[in-house]
């Protein structure tokens, strides 16, 4: 993991004095709440409806046990015991005082940890891969960039009052975990003709309430000139991006406006001045950030083929969480376990104090102490000896946290909605329970296959529906809630949109419309074929039959 | 309005006449680009020292062959969260190499002051009870840089190699 030097610890020290500072002067009444709002912002605090909400990062979504230690003792002495793990990797606390969060920054920095960014009009949390460095269908690792990335994006001068938010996505692999397409900025690193590792750059991606995929601004970038690529992107984005209008301000509002062409040309009429300049990444950086993320001490072990298959034998419930939440890792006897926080009914992505806790005591006798946050709001170990998989799946077992459910259907994302979040329309995390316990047959959810569910309180869209394999966005209508369902969106390196389905249900409605949508998939899929790959197959119709039968087609 | 000018409180040499309809006869004086487009060479003429005002709709490529005749150009925030005079003061600083003055008018906040100085900015009308000890607090806050900018502060990154 990167380790803060002398020149990290100080900048964040520093902050953290600057905010409490920030902080008395709003006490006092120094800063009207319009000018403390921003400064609050950029240190991940927001005004929610019950209170303060703070936003802590983790970069890249990589975690010490020590660091999840620190988030357990702030969750216990300043919150209601328990956090939530989002969409882009980071922790919320939703019960917190203002007056509070200059010492629980103080104990942030203690671990090297800090909410700089997690909100505002700027450059937010870098996310990436949750499986980077050990995942055996990568490329590269990504992490060196995100980190690159991240000290350069934290108080920038010139680009911390950006037209609107701006997040930006690595993958270091062809299968896309990270969901670069619908980030601001998304990076896939890839080989040019030459064989030497880059860059493709996508730009304009986003959801909310005007959804985009990425388009490519650079086929193809050479990792010295990332940090000037990018900043002539946030240039013209500055300079050219919407200020008029706050829901046409995001970059993929004036991509699209004036063309990916003419942005391109703007960038790159920028970048003749600036790429060979300051932002040029010297070699050494790159090594020495890179040290930090050399691979561990493994041992020579060899795969443990023949335990794993007698174990498997021997224990369905075992087999089946192998199946489904154990992921191959690149080192021989090594492998990636997910910890899953969708257990039936429970809130995604909550976890409560007490499991912090032993999370990080497993992943120190387990995993090397290492902990990776998934945007898909799960856990992971990533170095965990095969030998010891089924000792481990017992002590996961036993605090709920090993559901075999990775990308089935009952592996839900979901917003904080309307229980907590300012913005929401509709309880988000109501849904999500009903329908995980509507499927809680783990027969049946293999039986599906690969899928998922994304559920979003309001079309900000922070629970990605629109790249839900099922969608679902929660409405407001004359103070009731309803739930609209899109179909056939994805995140991936085949990245889509959702199509609208119908006319809203009511939460009632929702467990058994996707029931009906599953069955009509179970009737109609070939082989073994995903239920995404049906849609794109077969269209909507079937499943809006199937919903609201033929008379509704008109709707 | 105190203008606070490389870490002193000083007066204005100039008239802002740039929201004015008559341009002051004499003496130094501020406008904005329209009356700079339509009085361009009578102002040359006057031989005294020339000021332009921005809005944050006009950027410096709007005027950019015209610098040599300023000795001021004043950028204007109209609310703080208009972040685009930061990416004009940077331009007219590393692209124009302009060495005049940069001076942020409008909402002009201590919060902000230390980006704006980090982007080339060398002058600001604060609007505070302590402008000078707004200004210094605001110098005093960091002493790590991570981006390279206008001002030339060594980066944390340029640190660390060079101490190696």
């Amino acid at each position: 993991m990167y380790r803060y030097d002398e020149f990290d610890a100080r900048f964040v020290k520093e902050r953290v004095a600057q905010f409490r500072r920030q902080v008395k002067r709003r006490l006092g009444g120094e800063l009207t709440e319009d000018q403390f709002r921003p400064l609050r912002l950029m240190n991940g605090l927001y005004l929610q409806l019950h209170a303060y909400m703070l936003r802590i990062n983790v970069p890249y979504g990589t975690l010490s046990s020590k660091q999840m230690r620190k988030f357990a003792y702030l969750a216990r002495t300043y919150d209601r015991n328990y956090g939530h793990f989002t969409t882009r990797q980071n922790l919320q606390f939703n019960w917190i005082k203002l007056e509070q969060v200059p010492d629980i920054l103080e104990h942030l920095a203690e671990v090297e940890v800090t909410s700089i960014q997690s909100s505002g009009n700027c450059v937010r949390n870098i996310t990436s891969d949750q499986y980077a460095g050990r995942a055996k269908d990568e490329l590269a690792d990504p992490r060196v960039y995100c980190e690159l990335l991240r000290q350069y994006s934290f108080l920038h001068p010139e680009f911390s009052y950006l037209p609107r938010k701006f997040k930006i996505a690595v993958t270091g692999s062809p299968n896309d975990r990270a969901a670069v397409a619908v980030h601001d900025i998304g990076l896939r690193m890839h080989e040019n003709e030459q064989g030497e590792v880059g860059f493709e750059v996508l730009v304009g991606g986003g959801l909310g309430r005007t959804p985009y995929i990425g388009q490519t601004i650079r086929k193809w970038l050479a990792p010295q000139h990332l940090l000037s690529y990018v900043e002539s992107i946030l240039r013209v984005y500055n300079v050219h991006g919407r200020r008029d209008n706050i829901h046409k301000a995001r970059i993929k509002i004036i991509v699209n406006q004036m063309g990916i062409d003419k942005y391109r040309a703007l960038v790159d009429e920028d970048w003749e001045y600036t790429k060979d300049g300051a932002l040029r990444v010297p070699e050494e950086e790159i090594a020495r950030i890179n040290a930090y993320f050399a691979p561990p001490q493994y041992e020579q072990l060899a795969d443990e083929t023949e335990l794993l298959a007698k174990l498997r034998a021997g224990d369905r419930a075992f087999d089946r969480w192998v199946r489904g939440n154990v992921v191959e890792h690149k080192v021989p006897g090594y492998a990636i376990v997910n910890l899953s926080l969708k257990a039936p009914g429970k809130a995604p992505g909550d976890i409560t104090a007490d499991k912090m806790d032993a999370v990080a005591d497993l992943a120190d006798r387990y995993s090397m102490g290492e902990i990776r946050v998934s945007h898909r709001q799960n856990l992971v170990f990533v170095d965990v000896k095969q030998s010891e998989l089924y000792e481990l799946w017992h002590k996961l077992a036993a605090l709920e946290l090993a559901t075999p459910n990775l990308g089935l259907l009952s592996d839900i994302i979901c917003c904080p909605g309307l229980d907590f979040c300012a913005l929401a329309n509709a309880r988000s995390i109501p849904i999500a329970q009903d329908i995980s316990r509507a499927f809680t047959d783990l027969d049946e959810l293999q039986k599906i296959g690969q899928f998922t569910i994304n559920i979003s309180g309001c079309m900000n869209a922070c629970g990605h529906h629109h790249v839900g394999h099922i969608g679902i966005l929660g409405v407001d209508k004359r103070g009731q809630e309803f739930f609209q369902l899109t179909l056939g969106g994805s995140s991936d390196q085949h990245a889509s949109l959702g199509d609208r389905l119908g006319p809203g249900l009511p939460q009632a409605g929702v467990p058994a419309a996707i029931r009906k949508i599953v069955d009509t998939y179970l009737v109609i899929r070939e082989h073994d074929e995903r239920f995404l790959d049906t849609y794109r197959r077969v269209g909507i119709e079937p499943f809006k039959t199937a919903v609201y039968g033929d008379e509704s087609q008109a709707a | 309005m105190a203008l606070v000018k490389n870490g002193e409180l000083v007066a204005s040499s100039f008239v802002d006449a740039s929201g004015a309809e008559t341009i002051p006869p004499s003496g130094p004086v501020i406008v904005g680009l329209d009356q700079w487009k339509a009085h361009r060479e009578a102002l040359i003429a006057r031989g005294t020292p020339l000021g332009i005002r921005l809005r944050s709709d006009q950027p410096p490529d709007l005027y950019a062959e015209d610098l040599p005749h300023f000795a001021v150009v004043a950028l204007e925030f109209p609310k703080f969260r208009d972040g685009r005079a930061y990416s004009y003061a940077r331009l007219l600083r590393e692209r124009y190499k302009y060495k005049g003055e940069v001076r942020a008018v409008g909402e002009v906040l201590l919060e902000q002051l230390f980006f704006m100085l980090r982007t080339g900015f060398d002058a600001f009308e604060i609007e505070s009870a302590d402008p000078l000890g707004d200004y210094r607090t605001a110098l005093g806050d960091f002493s790590v840089w991570y981006q390279p900018a206008a001002d030339g502060r060594p980066t944390a990154m340029q640190l660390r190699h060079a101490k190696r």
